[in-house]
């Protein structure tokens, strides 16, 4: 990468990952300190826990509580952020990635490259000088140690033109510390899982608004949703899985009832509502008469599989407590009414995801 | 907030989810010239928080919103002066 001359003026800008959170807010703000033209890149993957929420959100939930933290975080600091679509590139990732997934669905180090070569892209195209993210060293066991921050510098081709402003002091003088462009004496030294020290940063800076570290918003991080994740990629040809699939793993109680056949039962009203919302192909399934859940099939299911589809159903409907329930069945415009009774919770767990 | 603002132009985004109307609404903007206005509708109450904060990022001025039922209604001027990237 050749180095580039600061732009008129002598301004020096710096693009950065921010997602909102502690980390990455404060890593913009230790650039800023430095007179510093910050713009701000915030990647939506798909798979944020708060795009979800937010799109089951209850009428009367404060959406405060909702917001995007990315635009919160940009306006606090008073820089430009440009919120970027992951789209099927991102996806196609994951669902094969090649430096593997974490103790969940999470592929933390090829996440890191898939956005930092983003920003390396936009970078060229904005007039930037180098990028920078919020990663501490050690504060993440897969994709944070030190031998991961190298492979993912290089692997995003910005050798030396990639800055950790909180760990800098931990890591080899980066291209833009060389040159002169960033102070290092104005960089950090913070390393580890604690969150104490940028906490206390960030009280002097006067940033109190930002989300709690320890919440997590990452459904690939989800013990739940991984579990789910992994049974679609063990059913399902990668090649042929889509985003509106990655999508329905967020709602509802999964169950594979067979190797090709699972089924989503939403838990309530809400979930209810989302999954009208979807145009899928298959079967349907709804207790008459009564407050229901709507499950949903993937795949083909033969009499014996409706059948048991219709038990589940009725179990999760205001009837459960009866013998026999009536379910409807529905496709393409047809309807069966298949009388049946709920499905004792022992025969449920063993089809669990 | 009810605002009455007449638009240059409108952007429908009903219907679409968290962080797509944003995206639509810097693509709109970008195409647009300088002082003109945008109308964003969309039926996601957290647009009201969002679209705010991006334009105090931006820099372009936000003017209000109107609520019609349950979608909304949402103004922001592209701005001349303080223009900045992206």
């Amino acid at each position: 990468m050749s180095e580039r001359a600061a732009g008129s003026g002598g301004t020096i800008r710096a693009i950065g990952l921010l997602s909102g959170g502690l980390d990455s807010t404060l890593a913009a703000k230790v650039l800023l300190e430095q007179g510093i033209d910050v713009v701000g890149l915030h990647y939506s993957t798909g798979f944020c826990m708060n795009d979800h929420r937010r799109a089951m959100a209850r009428p009367d939930e404060d959406p405060k509580r909702l917001r995007n933290e990315g635009l919160r975080a940009g306006a606090d600091l008073g820089i430009p952020i440009e919120v970027l679509d992951a789209g099927e590139a991102y996806l196609k990732m994951v669902l094969n990635p090649k430096h593997g997934y974490g103790k969940r669905a999470n592929p933390c180090i090829d996440c890191r490259i898939f956005m930092i070569h983003g920003a390396a892209e936009y970078m060229r195209e904005h007039d930037g000088h180098f990028v920078f993210t919020g990663e501490v060293l050690g504060q993440r066991p897969m994709s944070q140690h030190m031998q991961a921050l190298r492979l993912i510098e290089k692997e995003c081709g910005i050798e030396g033109y990639l800055l950790r402003p909180l760990s800098a002091k931990h890591l080899p003088p980066t291209v833009p510390e060389q040159l002169g462009w960033v102070n290092r004496d104005g960089l950090l030294g913070i390393s580890g899982r604690s969150r104490k020290e940028q906490m206390t940063r960030s009280d002097t800076w006067g940033i109190r608004d930002y989300p709690q570290p320890a919440g997590g918003c990452c459904y690939l991080a989800d013990e739940n949703f991984a579990r789910r994740f992994h049974d679609k990629r063990l059913h399902t040809d990668p090649e042929r899985i889509r985003r509106e699939e990655m999508i329905l793993l967020k709602v509802g109680r999964h169950f594979r009832l067979a190797p090709g056949v699972k089924i989503i039962v939403a838990r309530d009203e809400s979930e209810n509502q989302f999954l009208q919302r979807f145009d899928l192909p298959g079967w349907r399934f709804e207790a008459l008469r009564c407050g229901s859940p709507i499950t949903v099939v993937e795949g083909e299911p033969d009499d014996n599989l409706k059948m048991l589809i219709a038990s589940i159903t009725a179990r999760y409907s205001d009837r459960r407590g009866e013998p026999l329930v009536e379910v409807a069945a529905r496709r393409d415009g047809r309807e069966e009414v298949l009388l049946v009774p709920p499905v004792a919770d022992q025969v449920l767990e063993a089809y669990r995801i | 907030m009810n605002v009455s603002v007449r638009p240059d132009e409108v952007l429908d985004a009903v219907g679409l989810y968290c962080p797509v109307p944003i995206i639509r609404t810097a693509e709109r903007i970008r195409a647009m010239p300088a002082g003109l206005i945008l109308e964003l509708v969309s039926d996601d109450r957290v647009i009201l928080v969002d679209l705010p904060a991006w334009c105090r990022s931006t820099g372009h001025e936000y003017l209000g919103h109107a609520q019609n039922g349950r979608e909304y209604r949402l103004f922001v001027k592209k701005n001349r002066r303080r223009e900045k990237t992206p």
